[in-house]
């Protein structure tokens, strides 16, 4: 059976995929430029529109990283915001599990989930640092192994609350003056992370409850995903990772006796789009150039390496020393933890072909998943959909906040005519667009 | 000439009167898709309300099944409205004893972002079990310290929204900067029960610093007057003494009397409406409100903060009839036709950032 592509649109981060210097880029917190964006993905009749979370700023040795964009509003606030302006569109709030409580949590998504109508959604994110924590009235309280315990147990008391009405709590009989059934919202829940009674203030909204969406990678975070979680976003998003990751996953889900539809895995992508093939080549590689500058290459070898690099030229040759984990270098991002195979295999790849240290992060570090003619991202796209490399795509577009207009302009419409994405919106709720059961 | 005072709204579910919503006029639905609150201020912005709050609390409503027993978080409700208004204020309450104070200041900022400097926030406390209960963090603290937390919150987030100054970010392409972080800080704070080190995740909000509204129902609220912009004095009893307490705690805040009513001509009809409210400070024709309002400017209030009994039978009164009396009686300036922010709009100045470097703003 043909499958159906998923489609969802990452508003520009502040990482170095987001280019700034660009004379098209916008502004990073104006909500025009929310506006735009998630414009464009109703036209495209996305899925649904992504918002990351910041915690914190990122830094480099001590200091605030002030390569990349820096700063950006609170994803909640904005979604808010968009509800008022988009009427099908899907809205995903990447909110921290850790240093929020669940009731909070439970009470700021399901009012998104009636403002907008049943189209919210929650990547349930975690943290452990203590860097994040400085920020928080606990600090850095958790052990970086007990933070799925923690999200688990806050997302099963959040969905707890979410379901403490039943579809028939809210009565509204205005006659009868019976707003709602004696009882609706009673809950109480006790475990190891969290001791919490009282009444939830919300029904369900038209879709039930906000949809769930999970993140992580690692062996916990995938067991926590088959377990609990309606979407992943996955960083899987070549061919062939796509599929070990697409089937390690999907095989999860029997043990929790859920169907595999019932998960829908969405990498996150980058999309060059051009007249042919060869175009849309130069095009991408002259955006990786605009992606890596010289400083920009120094700082990403050092978030591989571990160690201060600064005294390097980028437009030289590959640092000699072997990396180090764990060093606390850069502050605020996912660093890595096996680096050894990686350094290994840039520097083969560097004496292959001559490259200096910013050709080579050019290179190995930044290239994007689709580039092609419209009709050749199409064809890609949906072979990876069909082949189960992946059920959709998280775009993240370059550029704030025209970015994604190529992709909605001229590889939607190739997409709608192959007959495997909507031309229009079946449903009004996110789950409708999902496929997903309340 | 009597000042022009300034004019404020409350938004709380279907109105403050317990029955508002089975009137006929009401779909209930619409208080939950925030249908209800969209009109309600619409119809204040046209009129030249120059502020909404939104009501709020941490726990649910009480579980009264002829009552209203649900509420939406204030802070999302005032951000669904800001694109569909653009000159009044928005200002939505927010409990600040349990939640962390940095998610607080980025939540406010985000709201006067995409509100382009139309926000503020109404600094609340809870010394309630069910708040405590719900989000199980800490056992109830009574009144005194809750508020005396409140002021470090309010504090630590003007330090937050100051952390970045206002010309920050400066795409410097030449050198590959996007922001000149000399010109972002760390704020280090410490309270006695929280620390935060900063600097802000969100940039400097337009208006510098949200306005900060304080409600003065308690003795113990005094301690924040302080920090606030804005004071609400609940009621019409020992205004006098009140508003002298208010004015003996705070620098210079703006204090609005805040006041429930129900506006209704026909007494049979006022009386009627009225069966089975609280207490209302005013029942009956916006002649005689009006008459009072100017009691009130007399006595010294800077504005007046409107409880409506129902937010559709009057508003509708107060933006049609009431607002236009104001103004006749020149107790209200004429309705503010541009979009300013809203600290331009009270005549509030703009405020200094503390961590700039003198004369770099």
């Amino acid at each position: 059976m043909t499958k159906q592509i998923h489609l969802a649109a990452h508003f520009p981060g502040v990482n170095n995929t987001t280019v700034w210097s660009d004379p098209e880029s916008g502004s990073q917190i104006d909500f025009a430029s929310f506006r735009h964006l998630a414009e464009t993905a109703e036209r495209g009749t996305f899925d649904f529109f992504f918002l990351a979370e910041g915690l914190r700023l990122r830094e480099v040795k001590g200091r605030i990283h002030d390569l990349d964009v820096v700063g950006r509003p609170e994803s909640l606030t904005v979604l808010s915001a968009l509800a008022a302006v988009t009427t099908h569109l899907g809205l995903a709030a990447t909110v921290n599990s850790t240093f929020n409580e669940p009731y909070e949590l439970a009470k700021r998504l399901a009012t998104l989930d009636h403002l907008s109508g049943g189209r919210a959604a929650w990547n349930v994110v975690t943290s452990w640092d203590a860097f994040t924590g400085e920020n928080f009235r606990r600090g850095g309280f958790l052990d970086k192994a007990d933070r799925y315990v923690r999200a688990q147990e806050s997302l099963r008391i959040v969905r707890k609350l979410w379901n403490s009405w039943t579809a028939d709590d809210l009565v509204l009989a205005q006659q009868a003056g019976v707003f709602a059934r004696e009882g609706a919202g009673a809950f109480a829940d006790e475990g190891p992370h969290f001791d919490v009674r009282g009444r939830f203030g919300l029904p369900p909204s038209p879709q039930g409850h906000p949809v769930v969406i999970q993140a992580g990678d690692s062996d916990q975070g995938r067991e926590f995903a088959a377990e609990s979680a309606e979407v992943i976003f996955s960083r899987h998003g070549s061919f062939e990772a796509g599929q070990t990751f697409y089937k390690d996953v999907k095989a999860r889900l029997a043990r929790y006796g859920r169907a595999e539809e019932s998960l829908k895995i969405m990498p996150a992508v980058t999309v060059v789009v051009a007249d042919n093939d060869a175009e849309a080549e130069e095009k991408a590689r002259h955006i990786r150039e605009q992606q890596v500058s010289g400083p920009t290459a120094i700082v990403l070898a050092e978030l591989l390496w571990g160690r201060d690099l600064s005294a390097y030229d980028p437009d030289g040759p590959l640092p000699s020393e072997d990396p180090v984990v764990g060093s606390g270098v850069t502050q605020g991002r996912v660093g890595f933890n096996d680096p050894g195979p990686i350094v290994a295999e840039w520097r083969a790849q560097a004496e292959a072909n001559g490259w200096s240290l910013r050709e080579t992060v050019i290179n190995q570090q930044n290239r994007q998943t689709f580039v092609g003619s419209a009709a050749t991202v199409a064809e890609a796209m949906n072979r990876h959909v069909q082949e189960d490399a992946a059920d959709g795509f998280v775009l993240v577009p370059h550029l704030t906040p025209g970015g994604l207009d190529p992709f909605v302009d001229q590889v939607v419409p190739l997409l709608r005519e192959r007959g495997v994405f909507r031309s229009s919106y079946a449903g009004t709720t996110l789950r409708d667009h999902l496929g997903l059961t309340r | 000439m009597s000042r022009r005072l300034i004019t404020a709204l409350d938004i709380d579910g279907a109105g403050g009167h317990p029955a508002a919503w089975r009137g006929s006029e009401i779909d209930p639905a619409a208080i939950l898709s925030g249908e209800l609150a969209v009109r309600a201020v619409q119809r204040a912005e046209a009129a030249g309300v120059d502020l909404a709050t939104f009501a709020d609390a941490l726990e649910a409503p009480a579980d009264v099944p002829e009552r209203v027993g649900a509420r939406l978080d204030a802070i999302g409700l005032a951000a669904r409205i800001a694109p569909v208004t653009d000159r009044i204020g928005l200002v939505p309450t927010l409990t600040v004893t349990h939640t962390e104070p940095f998610h607080l200041q980025a939540s406010v900022a985000t709201l006067d972002h995409i509100s382009s400097g139309r926000a503020g926030w109404l600094v609340d406390v809870s010394s309630s079990e069910e708040a405590a209960a719900v989000i199980g963090r800490r056992e109830p603290a009574p009144a005194a310290e809750t508020w005396r937390e409140a002021r470090y919150v309010v504090d630590v987030s003007r330090r937050l929204w100051d952390s970045w100054e206002d010309d920050a970010i400066i795409r410097d392409a030449a050198t590959g900067r996007f922001v000149d972080r000399e010109r972002i800080h760390y704020v280090d704070f410490e309270s006695p029960s929280f620390a935060i080190k900063g600097p802000s995740i969100v940039p400097r909000p337009p208006q510098g610093h949200p306005l900060t509204v304080v409600r003065v129902a308690s003795e113990e609220a005094l301690q924040a007057v302080g920090e606030a912009d804005v004071v609400l004095l609940p009621g019409t009893a020992d205004l006098a003494d009140r508003l002298a307490a208010v004015r003996a705690a705070g620098s210079k805040p703006r204090v609005l009397i805040s006041v429930s009513v129900l506006l209704d001509g026909n007494t049979a009809n006022a009386v009627r409406r009225a069966d089975g409210a609280e207490q209302l400070d005013h029942i009956g024709g916006v002649e005689r409100l009006a008459d009072l309002i100017a009691e009130w400017s007399q006595a010294g209030v800077d504005g007046i903060h409107l409880r409506p009994a129902s937010l559709e039978l009057d508003v509708p009164v107060i933006a049609s009839k009431l607002l236009p009396l104001l103004r006749e009686r020149r107790l209200a300036g004429p309705a503010v036709g541009r979009a300013v922010t809203l600290r331009t709009r009270l005549g509030l100045r703009h405020p200094a950032n503390r961590y700039a470097v003198g004369g770099r703003q």
